[in-house]
């Protein structure tokens, strides 16, 4: 199980500006090593992955300015963790894309699987195309932009951070939710527990548009519906028992 | 003459009048208060004609470990096999937090983290630290993850497998709601599953991707409540985990559900056979280690567990107790509070007259970290000295060549749950003979 030491097979056509580990010759250790190495950013700050081949945990745990262009599906957990890096998955990502970010940028151009964005505390997570259930759960301060549609329980226990979905969204959106803000620009098939649509201000517009503007979608903010915490369930009354 | 009932005892009777007068269970810390078959029902046969013992003092007896040494590059080495179980920042006060530190520190053992984050306090302290990584995340942080010495994995509690982290509103000060990102005051009750992998095949692959960010350099624990544990066991070793810590129905917490602590999960005696079979039947005792938690409070349940075939044991409530809690001297204190000294168990409350299972700042600098940490450092030492008596006396020259042959049950239960004879026979219920 232990990590293969044979050198990583790094491609460099022009080293000043993108190095390219292809997964079908390296593997995983040997790229997320090299993206761990202390002085990573100023000797190669882009990078570009190949043939992915729905592989788990690609471009984990970075921490530097760094762009990874990675080419093709990826499996579970990639960009876990990130810092500061910006990770760009040019295919469909499996279950928990950028869980437990803290900083930089995830893009995913396809759909992402569950729970993407999981737990996540900062940085911005954009799937262009839809994610699955628990999108967002447990988020702790990350923006989520998804273009299209998302699965039910997003946002469930969403503690803080934004969650916008320019589709619709499924079953139980924001149960149990706490401080995190979501944004719904089609249809919620139901709210989960705790959820409510709130009015939608000035400052909620305002930031519902720089959202967009980063994520790089066109929708209109006057468009979206706002959702939020009914802080009913914050400390235990007997009388909610019956929400649990 | 009065006669109470034996099924409707005055505790049951106060339980039925509480939940009519307040409309919610009752909450509270500590572990499973009802007798269960435990480590007090297994005796030792010391050496005699047919063994021969150590000399005390003067033959060695070894009592170090290593655990976590199947996949990272750096596991942890330590001396006493009586490691301090996770205990969140937030149930507990950053000073008792620092006291587990500077005891485990200093007998070179571990600490632990918890529900709520690393704090500076303990790391800065602890000279071996496990990060635990828990359903709620709170805090979770791969800075801390890469500061830790190994990463656990919880899956779950003893006092309540299957149950997600409670903390109450009173105890959620700025400083707590601010590492769990929370708004201040609120009753937390965290998930009891994790945000994004379910199952055996999942873990795997989480298992990878946490060893992925850390350069496969930390030794990765799951911790399972005890319940299934026989095949809990074997899927969180197939999954990959280097240490599995197996926590038993009697285990402490914080804050959780009186039914929930009493009702769900089985006795420690009763799991840790299950976990060693497991393990030996995937060829894997003693290469993946097992660390059990769940009533430990001395060294005979030390060694006991030893014999069982475990590598390691972890103390929650004993370490709190060596640290000061419900030391008698506080017993006017406990009494306003409804309890007395012996009793307490209101650790969910936030008023803890020993600052230990507090926030209130006032409460929490009645703890002197560098007086508990000496305290929980004699304790540790004494729990080590003691089972190293048992040990020798069974003439072994390490705690870990302690072997089930050296014990015998005082009951039936206890003889079939830790498959070893009742005392004076043969007979291991549910064994041939
Ligand atoms: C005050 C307190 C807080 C606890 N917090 C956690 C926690 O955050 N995470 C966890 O896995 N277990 C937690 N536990 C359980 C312990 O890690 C351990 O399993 C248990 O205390 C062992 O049983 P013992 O108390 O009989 O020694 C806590 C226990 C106590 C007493």
């Amino acid at each position: 199980m232990a990590a293969l030491s044979t050198p990583l097979d790094v491609h460099e056509p022009n080293s000043t500006t993108e190095a390219v580990v292809d997964l079908s010759v390296s593997d995983v250790r040997q790229l997320n090593a090299a993206l761990h190495a202390p002085d990573v950013a100023e000797k190669v700050p882009s990078w570009r992955v190949t043939h992915p081949d729905g592989r788990h945990s690609i471009a984990v745990g970075l921490d530097a300015e760094v762009s990874v262009e990675i080419d093709g599906h990826v499996g579970y957990y990639c960009a876990g963790m990130n810092k500061s890096a910006t990770v760009t998955v040019h295919g469909n990502a499996g279950v928990g894309v950028a869980e437990n970010m803290m900083s930089g940028t995830v893009r995913v151009r396809g759909n992402a699987s569950q729970s993407a964005g999981a737990t996540a505390h900062g940085g911005l997570l954009v799937v262009e195309g839809s994610a699955a259930a628990r999108c967002g759960i447990s988020m702790k301060g990350v923006d989520i932009v998804v273009g299209g549609d998302v699965g039910h329980m997003s946002a469930f226990m969403g503690q803080a951070g934004r969650l916008v979905v320019c589709g619709d969204a499924g079953d139980a959106l924001g149960d149990s939710l706490y401080e995190a803000r979501i944004y719904v620009q089609g249809s919620v098939k139901s709210l989960g527990a705790d959820c409510i649509e709130k009015e939608m201000r000035a400052e909620h517009l305002a930031e519902l548009a720089e959202l967009l503007a980063a994520a790089g979608m066109s929708a209109d903010p006057a468009g979206f519906r706002r959702y939020g915490s009914a802080r009913q369930l914050y400390n235990f009354h007997v009388d909610n028992a019956s929400a649990y | 003459m009065l006669r109470e009932s034996a099924t409707f005892d005055r505790a049951t009777i106060a339980d039925i009048q509480r939940a009519a007068e307040t409309g919610i269970y009752d909450i509270r810390g500590g572990g499973a208060k009802r007798r269960v078959p435990h480590f007090d029902d297994l005796l030792f046969l010391g050496a005699s004609m047919s063994r021969y013992p150590l000399e005390g003092y003067r033959e060695r007896c070894d009592t170090d470990v290593v655990l976590g040494d199947r996949n990272a590059s750096y596991p942890l080495h330590l001396s006493t096999p009586v490691t301090i179980a996770g205990m969140s920042f937030g149930a507990l006060s950053g000073r008792a937090k620092e006291a587990l530190g500077r005891g485990a520190s200093e007998v070179g053992t571990s600490t632990t983290t918890g529900d709520g984050g690393m704090t500076p306090e303990e790391r800065g302290q602890s000279k071996h630290l496990v990060y635990q990584y828990l359903p709620s995340r709170y805090g979770m942080n791969p800075d801390h993850l890469r500061m830790a010495d190994a990463i656990e994995i919880v899956l779950g509690q003893g006092a309540k497998p299957g149950g997600g982290g409670m903390l109450l509103g009173q105890k959620i000060t700025e400083r707590v709601a601010g590492m769990r990102t929370l708004p201040m005051g609120v009753d937390q009750r965290s998930a009891c599953r994790h945000p994004d992998w379910t199952g055996p095949d999942d873990l795997e692959i989480k298992i990878r991707e946490l060893r992925e960010i850390t350069d496969w350099e930390k030794p990765v624990y799951v911790k399972i409540g005890a319940s299934r544990t026989y095949y809990d066991v074997k899927l969180a070793a197939k999954a990959g985990a280097d240490v599995i810590v197996l926590d038993g129905m009697q285990g402490g917490t914080a804050a959780t559900q009186d039914v929930f602590i009493e009702h769900v999960g089985i006795p420690t005696l009763a799991a840790l056979p299950q976990a060693v079979q497991a393990l030996q039947e995937e060829g894997l005792h003693r290469h993946v280690q097992l660390v059990v938690s769940g009533g430990i409070r001395n060294g005979a349940d030390l060694a006991k567990c030893m014999a069982l075939g475990a590598d390691a044991v972890a103390i929650g409530t004993a370490a709190l107790i060596a640290l000061g809690d419900n030391a008698p001297h506080l017993d006017e204190e406990y009494r306003k509070l409804g309890s007395a000294a012996g009793f307490y168990d209101d650790w969910q409350a936030g008023r803890d007259p020993a600052g230990i299972t507090t926030q209130d700042p006032e409460l929490a600098d009645r703890l002197d970290p560098v007086v508990g940490g000496r305290r929980l450092a004699n304790f540790i030492r004494v729990m080590t000295m003691e089972a190293q008596v048992i040990a020798r006396a069974c003439g072994k020259a390490h705690l870990h060549s302690l072997e089930p042959e050296d014990l015998v049950a005082l009951s039936i239960e206890a003889a079939a749950m830790a498959r070893v004879p009742l005392a004076g026979t043969s007979w291991i219920p549910g064994q041939p003979l």
